[in-house]
């Protein structure tokens, strides 16, 4: 064999091997303090990793995190309560009323009991479970899985209150987050939503075809000191209560803290902000 | 020089050519195509910045207000000589410059951009054909 080939391939190869294990040399020689964070962040991630999740094994709170509570008790047999806080959303945020599973566009609706908790549901439930649907939304969860798919962070989450935003603008109409919200808290528009809409609220836009909306937890209401729509077309029976879930001395909290609530799909990890008394 | 006698003619005549469009400009007594926008129907003068800074900038401002109201939460008002403005192209801008077709559309139109504001925000025509609310 050629000598001068023959030395080319060691060289090659050599620098090949060093090429390749160059990053591992990195990671071991990389200083101690790097390294030293880099274990405590990995010890206490696990740390978290390893409490139950859902209800009740939530971390203690930072900040402020809006929240719901249904107390369905004040609902039942009323389904006309049901419909006028639909209504209310509808007529300050626009919603397009379209037929039709596909393209119906829903911020809060009602439903079964074993579609809305399917965790919870049981062989024999009780009549009223039964009989009765149950007010949904978007949870504007802790955990969001919408928030993590979403390519453009159209949806984010705000810090400063909590809740699972949208940014309309932002929206490319991909349906990720539809994908990720295991709670169909999302509609898409297939169409031109502006011939659907009844009346117009003049203070508040439409949607465009190819954007995904969902409650904003009423964002442009809360900023004139006003509290969310639904919450207050059934306000004379107090059903809805609105407030700060890691305030301790908020309605909402006390409430929490003195009757048994749940939440929709609590194992699932999401968090949702919005509790429910049934 | 040689053929002046073609040059010379031929040199004024192609700068004559060539300037045409400017003198053609300078005598033509036809109506100027510049963009008139209406002033606010409500005879409202003031704006939240001056006009020259308004028609430079108005789209950057919006963008910013976009961003303070949905991504940062801020959704203060905008108080300038005493007079209120809620961040919002249908909250502030439209409530003096209500007619679109005859503002915005005039000089969009002019410039040849395509904005899509009105895709979603509602303009006082849109709104007519449909009961409002409030
Ligand atoms: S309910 Fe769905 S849309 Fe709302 S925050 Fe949770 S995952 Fe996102
Ligand atoms: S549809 Fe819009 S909001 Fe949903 S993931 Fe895609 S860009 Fe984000
Ligand atoms: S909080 Fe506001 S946006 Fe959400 S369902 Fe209630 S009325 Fe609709």
């Amino acid at each position: 064999m050629d000598k001068q080939r023959r030395k080319f391939l060691k060289i090659a190869g050599a620098t090949a091997l060093a090429g390749i294990s160059a990053p591992a040399v990195v990671k071991l020689t990389s200083t101690p303090a790097l390294a030293s964070s880099g274990h405590g962040k990995a010890a206490e991630h696990g740390a978290a990793e390893h409490k139950p999740e859902g209800h009740g094994g939530e971390d203690s709170a930072k900040g402020v995190r809006l929240g719901m509570l249904i107390d369905m008790r004040k609902l039942y047999g009323h389904p006309e309560l049901l419909e006028k806080v639909a209504a209310a959303c509808i007529k300050v945020h626009n919603i397009p009323q379209i037929e039709g599973n596909k393209n119906e566009i829903k911020w809060i609706w009602d439903m079964a009991y074993k579609n809305v908790f399917p965790e919870h549901s049981s062989y024999h439930s009780s009549k009223i479970t039964e009989e009765n649907n149950f007010l949904v939304l978007c949870n504007h969860c802790d955990e969001p899985p919408c928030v993590r798919v979403c390519p453009t962070k159209a949806t984010f989450r705000d810090e400063k209150t909590g809740i699972v935003s949208m940014d309309f603008h932002r929206c490319i109409g991909c349906r990720f987050c539809m994908m990720g919200c295991p709670y169909g808290a999302r509609s898409f528009n297939w169409m031109d939503p502006r011939p659907y809409i009844k009346e117009y609220n003049p203070d508040f836009p439409t949607r465009m075809r190819g954007v995904v909306e969902k409650c904003n937890f009423c964002g442009e209401r809360r900023a004139l000191g006003q509290e969310p729509a639904c919450v207050e077309a059934v306000k004379d029976v107090g059903a809805i209560v609105f407030g700060d879930l890691n305030d301790p001395d908020s309605e909402i909290r006390q409430i929490l803290d003195k009757e048994h609530t749940i939440q929709r799909k609590p194992s699932l990890g999401t968090k949702p902000s919005v509790f429910y008394i049934v | 020089m040689y053929n002046k006698g073609t040059i010379i003619p031929g040199l004024i005549i192609f700068v004559l050519f060539v300037t045409f469009p400017l003198w053609f400009n300078a005598f033509s007594t036809a109506a100027s195509t510049v963009p008139k926008p209406e002033l606010p129907p409500g005879g409202e003068k003031a704006c939240i910045a001056p006009a020259a800074e308004m028609r430079a900038n108005h789209m950057v401002m919006l963008n910013e207000w976009r961003d303070d109201v949905l991504r940062d939460g801020d959704r203060v008002a905008v108080t300038v000589d005493g007079k209120q403005y809620r961040k919002g192209l249908q909250m502030a801008c439209m409530q003096c410059h209500s007619n679109k077709e005859k503002f915005c559309d005039s000089c969009h139109e002019y410039a040849s951009v395509k904005p899509y504001c009105w895709d979603c925000h509602l303009t006082q025509s849109a709104l007519a054909t449909k009961k409002e609310t409030h």
